[in-house]
């Protein structure tokens, strides 16, 4: 694991090429590239504005609005802010185990979630790339190209998203701010009616998450000189894992292994996760940059997410999404996958086990109970953690005397990933530009690696107009040769 | 039995202006149900109102057997108080983020079902300030008065040749340029 194209010996002789935004991510990324006379790159760097707001947004606020409010950070994944933060306050009730019920209707949830989240990132936002190529046209290279070529296949995408919503819905009372998750527990199950809905599309959805799996499993198979070396870079993983070792995307203990398989350490509660993990500041992002203690700064940096958590188990509950790891890990050999696109088919793999725990779990009798919540012993600290669909997400909160909430600290998993989608677009770089003059066709590999981890770099802001683009290239005199701007409109300048 | 007019309101209430969308479609509601309404329809016949942090994918089905679909939004270089416009289905309609324009959207309801988007038109609202847990803005409630007001009367004249005549500007389209285009 090396660090090297951080940062070049002299900057102030190279010519800079910028990325911003990064297109099909959600919030601001930007990428910034620095190349010589002949075209050989010298330093990559991917830049994210995380918003670091969070806890002052939390803080002050009576702990049981905090699973609702919590939303509101992230349009993309507010049920698993939502989830993470009510596990996180279960401790403040006392509550060490939840109900049958109520733990089963969160679950729900987050296969819900995971389900929607993962259809929309394959079928719409990258499958472009997959299906078209990297360098493919870019008037096509987008869902509406899909729409066209691959009918069958936005279909299913939208289908797939809609269903998830829906189970999202009925487990959290309403599209959108749900209330589902309470400390505690949950304060409504599921009902008949809305058991019996979801019922009649699961098998659908089963069946069309599987294909997903067997389409992109198709693509490595027919590419494999792509898709294994492919941004390619060694790392460590880290995932939570069921207490059994088995994946578990709700609920467990921390494993991590290194570059080779190996594990690391396992086991851990995660309430603990601060005396693993410390963040490191670089002066050149404004987001933090994870990494394990025990390692240290150079070699404890590490991966989360779908390729990360489908490695890091033993075994999945569900036969057939079972099948389909079994065949990832025989795929990838004695090693560990380390190549991006790698997190596409583990991605399809995670889709399908939520589709069959949505099917499971829509079949037992609990998840109609109505034996909601249970309280403890008052806490005043509380740790929660959920692997989310891009990765481990962890809510840590103190909690006054006045249910007032006196620190919150959160580290999402586009953080852990900072530093790994920073190796990866410096190996495409390497891979692809160096040496070439830069066209549109390679800059977009760039964004696929970025792509292939879906970071979400989040906030639900939108507005038209909200997001610019621009483009510059400049020469190393820093005198700007090109440039190219747009509004979120769509306005060019 | 759908409504035949969807009012989708996009925002988040979290993040200052952003919760014009939302904060629009609360009024409307409140006005449809504080039994002003008068109309031989009751408001839940005529209209259905939903909000959603960003438009996606599967907004599309909620868009079926509608005859008019009125986005509410905020907007950050939009003119004050507000812009009101038909949305023009893009063929070129960029996506590049997990949200979609509404432009997009229509471009995908037509992939999606085979056959002719209903008529859809944006009302946009300036927003001064977007940051997380910031209040709306003043200019921004004001601005939100002014398109209350106007929200009223494209209720009470739900057609789209009345909404097209009400326009306040052409749509601004789209553009597919990459991200990254050098020139």
């Amino acid at each position: 694991m090396s660090l090297s194209l951080e940062t070049a010996a002299n900057p102030e002789n190279l010519r800079r090429v910028a990325i911003d935004p990064v297109s099909r991510v959600e919030g601001h990324g930007k990428v910034t590239i620095l190349l010589d006379d002949k075209n050989r790159v010298h330093q990559v760097r991917l830049h994210i504005v995380e918003f670091r707001g969070f806890e002052k947004f939390i803080q002050g606020r009576p702990y049981w609005e905090v699973p609702v409010m919590v939303q509101r950070l992230c349009g993309i994944c507010p049920v698993s802010h939502h989830l993470a933060a009510s596990k996180a306050l279960d401790a403040i009730v006392g509550a060490k185990h939840l109900t049958p019920t109520a733990e089963k209707n969160r679950r729900l949830m987050h296969y819900g979630q995971i389900l929607q989240s993962h259809a929309l990132h394959f079928f719409h936002l990258c499958s472009p790339d997959l299906l078209f190529g990297f360098d493919s046209e870019i008037s096509k290279r987008n869902i509406v190209g899909i729409a066209e070529k691959y009918p069958e296949t936005a279909r299913r995408g939208i289908l797939l998203r809609k269903f998830g919503q829906e189970v999202i819905r009925h487990t959290a009372g309403k599209r959108i701010h749900g209330t589902g998750a309470v400390p505690g527990g949950v304060n409504k199950s599921l009902s008949i009616a809305e058991r019996d809905e979801l019922l009649k599309d699961i098998y659908q959805m089963v069946a069309w998450s599987r294909e997903a799996v067997h389409m992109v499993k198709e693509l490595h198979h027919r590419n494999p000189e792509l898709y294994n070396s492919f941004g390619a870079f060694r790392a460590n993983y880290m995932s939570m894992v069921g207490f059994d070792g088995g994946l578990d995307l709700y609920h467990g203990h921390l494993r991590a292994r290194d570059e080779n398989g190996d594990i690391l350490f396992d086991g851990v509660d995660y309430r603990d996760y601060t005396q693993l993990i410390e963040e490191e500041v670089k002066n050149w992002s404004y987001m933090k940059f994870p990494y394990l203690k025990s390692l240290g700064r150079e070699k404890g940096w590490y991966r989360v997410g779908p390729m990360s958590r489908i490695q890091n188990c033993d075994f999945i509950s569900t036969p057939l999404a079972e099948i389909e790891r079994r065949a990832f890990i025989a795929y990838s050999g004695v090693m560990p996958m380390h190549a991006p696109l790698g997190y596409h088919w583990t991605r399809m793999i995670e889709m399908l086990h939520a589709a069959e725990m949505i099917k499971d779990l829509l079949h037992d009798d609990d998840i109609t109970g109505s034996d909601l919540i249970v309280t403890g012993e008052r806490g005043f600290e509380g740790v929660g953690v959920i692997e989310a669909p891009r990765g481990t997400l962890i809510h840590h909160y103190r909690v006054d005397e006045n249910d007032l909430v006196t620190m919150c600290n959160l580290i999402v998993s586009t953080t852990h990933n900072n530093q790994a989608m920073n190796e990866a677009v410096r190996r495409v770089a390497q891979q692809y530009l160096h040496g070439h003059k830069i066209t549109e066709g390679l800059l977009n590999h760039i964004e696929v690696a970025v792509r292939a981890f879906d970071p979400c770099l989040s906030c639900a802001t939108h507005a038209l107009g909200k997001m610019p683009l621009e483009v510059e290239v400049l020469d190393k005199a820093g005198e700007r040769l090109s440039f190219l701007s747009r509004t979120g409109d769509g306005v060019l300048g | 039995m759908v409504a035949p007019v969807l009012i989708f309101a996009i925002g988040n209430e979290s993040r200052g202006d952003d919760a014009l969308g939302p904060m629009l479609l609360r009024k409307l509601d409140a006005w449809l149900n504080s039994g002003a309404w008068e109309s031989e329809l009751s408001p839940v016949e005529q209209f259905e109102l939903i909000e959603d942090f960003q438009l996606q994918v599967e907004h599309v089905m909620d868009m079926q057997d509608r005859r008019l679909v009125l986005f509410i939004d905020a907007g950050m270089d939009t003119t004050a108080p507000y812009v009101f416009y038909r949305a023009q289905m893009s063929n070129e309609a960029l996506l590049y983020s997990h949200a979609l324009l509404p432009e997009a959207l229509l471009k995908v309801y037509e992939q999606f079902y085979r056959q002719p988007s209903p008529d859809a038109f944006v009302l946009c609202i300036r927003g001064e300030r977007f940051e997380l847990g910031e209040s709306p803005s003043p200019p921004a409630e004001t601005h939100l008065a002014a398109a209350l007001d106007f929200s009223g009367q494209l209720l009470l004249e739900a057609e789209t040749t009345v909404w097209d005549r009400l326009c306040t500007q052409k749509s601004p389209g789209t553009a597919i340029r990459s991200a990254h285009e050098i020139r």
